[in-house]
């Protein structure tokens, strides 16, 4: 799924990535650690496709429409219901049979009473289980996951444990977290950044 | 026709956020009625009716400047336009979308302000109206490319404005001709060249300007 | 040694930009013939032409740096074209003095609105002052390179389309030099002209290479003090 060979991130003359290389499987996980500062979102933003690498070879199989990203902001729309940022995004991503889905993951991630409420209106852990539902729902063939456990209560938590236990094996992830500990035992590759 | 789909979906959106946040639209509105008392007892008794064209399209100017300043606000709030980037939809289609809800905003104050203009200063006949319709096209198309390109920055009220203002003068002249001049033909093919020229250049850039 | 190499080498370069705007500057000042109709002042013309000429060229010379960074992506495209807009704001301040001085000399008043080109270059000045207030807004990086290439390109669509507006909007009294029929000067001035036109763009591109090679020596040090971090 995943290839890249001496990946490097220059920003004028700020270099946040020097010599990386990755690989992943289409079924793989790759556990991305390190502390703040290390390059691990920018890494991210590479494999998404929003950023381009400044040197090096970075294969990505799956294309723009079939990766599902969580970034550090939820990437929805605070005006818009959950509702209808989903239908948004499901019409741009062209999701087969949009409603049933939606539908489904907004159960699945406990806010199917709160779906006609404006994102403004949210907790922090509400804006960032929607953010998942966001990433999930044109079903990708790639999850890159930048710390998606941020701002979850135990519940949350507890429905993001569950997702992953059911996607790993399915599809590629790539994660970063600050608690490597409880998604170990899913993790196929490993990358610590300096 | 994915690519008009989206554009739909796109502008739809745009509108639906604005009916909820309520704030460009209403400020838009009673910053155009506002400016036009302001010229109200700016201008002499003995002001002739061209000046009054001149300070007509001041205002709508500086009224687009007030919209498209808050253009990008939704898409900046919660990293938005990183989530529209991802989506498989042509970049273009997002600069597309935004331009013509911001036109919609445009032509909703114009809508309002025009009517009361044309009762209290000059009136105004169907090629200036045209005028006015053909540089808000020109306005929205290069103000939605410009105010992209400075809200990416620090101080994006105050770059927006610097940045926006050299590109209006050809508008402005072609407005105020197509009110005044005996020539007004002249004038709008001024206005639908600005537009084609700067539509076309815009639509085509705005990918590089909101990627990396 | 090979004809080119004074042209290759900053310091050949330099003295023979030196040697020819000595001879441009005395064409102009002394040799030319004066003009019947504006006297002594009409001399400004043979150095306030070449430079309004040459602050066009580097601003279409930007553009087109600015064009090869969206099509090629080659980080150091980004540079040259900002370098090239820099000499061509330079160069245009320059226009609008020069301008000023000979609208003093010969009408007596420092500024008109009815001069077209001057006008025109009030509003390019303005644009590409804008365009630097973009650039240092702006975080460095690939995004940078293109937000300022594309604003870059906006400005040359922007010449044609204001001189249009600008001619359309007033009358035209800036005395006329190239008329259809070809320059309305004598031969020794045409030949002065050309000869100063030369010479400034010479300077420009002058300019232009001194302040490339000492940001590009800058950019390359900040990179050795990153790496070396």
């Amino acid at each position: 799924m995943i290839r890249a060979r001496g990946l490097e991130k220059r920003y004028g003359s700020r270099r946040v990535l020097r010599g990386l290389d990755v690989d992943l499987s289409t079924d793989g996980f790759l556990l991305v650690t390190g502390p703040n500062g290390s390059g691990k979102t920018t890494l991210l933003r590479l494999l998404s496709g929003l950023a381009a690498p400044t040197r090096g070879t970075l294969e990505v199989e799956a294309e723009r429409g079939h990766i599902g990203v969580v970034a550090h902001d939820p990437l929805v729309y605070r005006e818009l219901t959950a509702l209808e940022n989903l239908d948004l995004f499901g019409r741009l991503y062209r999701v087969p049979e949009r409603r049933e889905r939606i539908g489904m993951l907004l159960e699945r991630f406990g806010l199917w009473d709160a779906r006609a409420e404006r994102v403004a209106t949210y907790s922090r852990g509400m804006t960032q289980r929607l953010a998942l539902c966001r990433a999930l729902l044109h079903e990708p063939s790639l999850l890159v996951l930048d710390e998606p456990f941020t701002g979850l209560d135990d519940e949350g938590a507890q429905l993001l444990d569950r997702e992953l236990a059911g996607l790993v094996g399915n599809r590629a992830i790539v994660m970063t977290t600050h608690d490597p500990e409880r998604v170990v035992a899913f993790a196929t590759n490993r990358l610590a950044l300096a | 026709m994915s690519y008009v789909a989206d554009v739909a979906v796109l502008a739809r959106k745009d509108l639906k956020v604005e009916l909820r946040a309520r704030d460009t639209l209403p400020a838009m509105l009673l910053f155009v009625l506002s400016t036009l008392v302001v010229f109200r007892f700016a201008l002499s008794k003995e002001t002739g009716d061209d000046a009054a064209y001149g300070l007509l399209w001041i205002a709508i100017v500086f009224t687009a400047l007030l919209g498209l300043s808050r253009a990008w606000v939704p898409e900046h709030e919660h990293g938005v336009l990183d989530g529209l980037l991802l989506a498989p939809c042509d970049r273009s289609a997002i600069w597309l979308g935004k331009s013509l809800a911001t036109l919609a905003f445009l032509l909703a104050a114009q809508a309002v302000a025009l009517p009361i203009f044309a009762l209290f200063f000059a009136p105004l006949d169907a090629t200036a109206l045209a005028g006015v319709l053909l540089a808000d096209i020109g306005i929205c198309a290069v103000g939605s490319l410009v105010a992209a390109m400075a809200a990416a920055g620090r101080a994006r009220e105050l770059l927006l404005p610097l940045l926006l203002l050299p590109l209006t003068i050809p508008l402005v002249v072609g407005g105020v001709g197509a009110a005044i001049s005996p020539e007004e033909g002249r004038f709008l093919l001024l206005l639908a060249l600005y537009d084609g020229i700067f539509a076309v250049l815009s639509w085509a850039s705005f990918e590089f300007v909101v990627t990396e | 040694m090979s004809l080119l190499a004074p042209v290759r080498s900053l310091p050949g370069l330099a003295a023979l930009t030196t040697l020819l705007m000595g001879v441009a500057l005395m064409l102009a000042l002394i040799v030319a013939p004066e003009d019947a109709d504006q006297g002594v002042s009409q001399r400004i013309f043979y150095i306030h032409v070449p430079i309004a000429l040459t602050a066009y060229f580097c601003f279409a010379l930007g553009a087109w740096k600015a064009l090869l960074l969206l099509a090629r992506g080659d980080e150091r495209y980004d540079l040259e074209s900002y370098v090239a807009i820099h000499q061509g704001t330079i160069f245009g301040s320059l226009t609008l003095l020069t301008g000023s001085i000979w609208a003093k000399a010969s009408w007596g008043i420092w500024w008109t609105w009815s001069s077209n080109q001057l006008v025109l270059f009030l509003v390019l000045f303005l644009f590409y002052c804008a365009y630097f207030m973009l650039r240092f807004s702006l975080e460095d990086g690939p995004q940078r390179g293109r937000t300022c290439a594309v604003y870059a390109l906006f400005g040359v669509a922007l010449i044609p389309v204001s001189f249009l507006a600008i001619r359309m909007a007033q009358d035209f009294i800036h005395p006329t030099v190239f008329t259809r029929h070809g320059p309305q000067m004598s031969g020794s001035m045409f030949t002065a002209f050309c000869f100063c036109w030369a010479a400034v763009t010479l300077l420009a591109y002058l300019l232009y290479r001194v302040e490339l090679a000492g940001k590009r020596v800058d950019a390359n040090l900040r990179e050795l003090r990153e790496a070396l971090q």
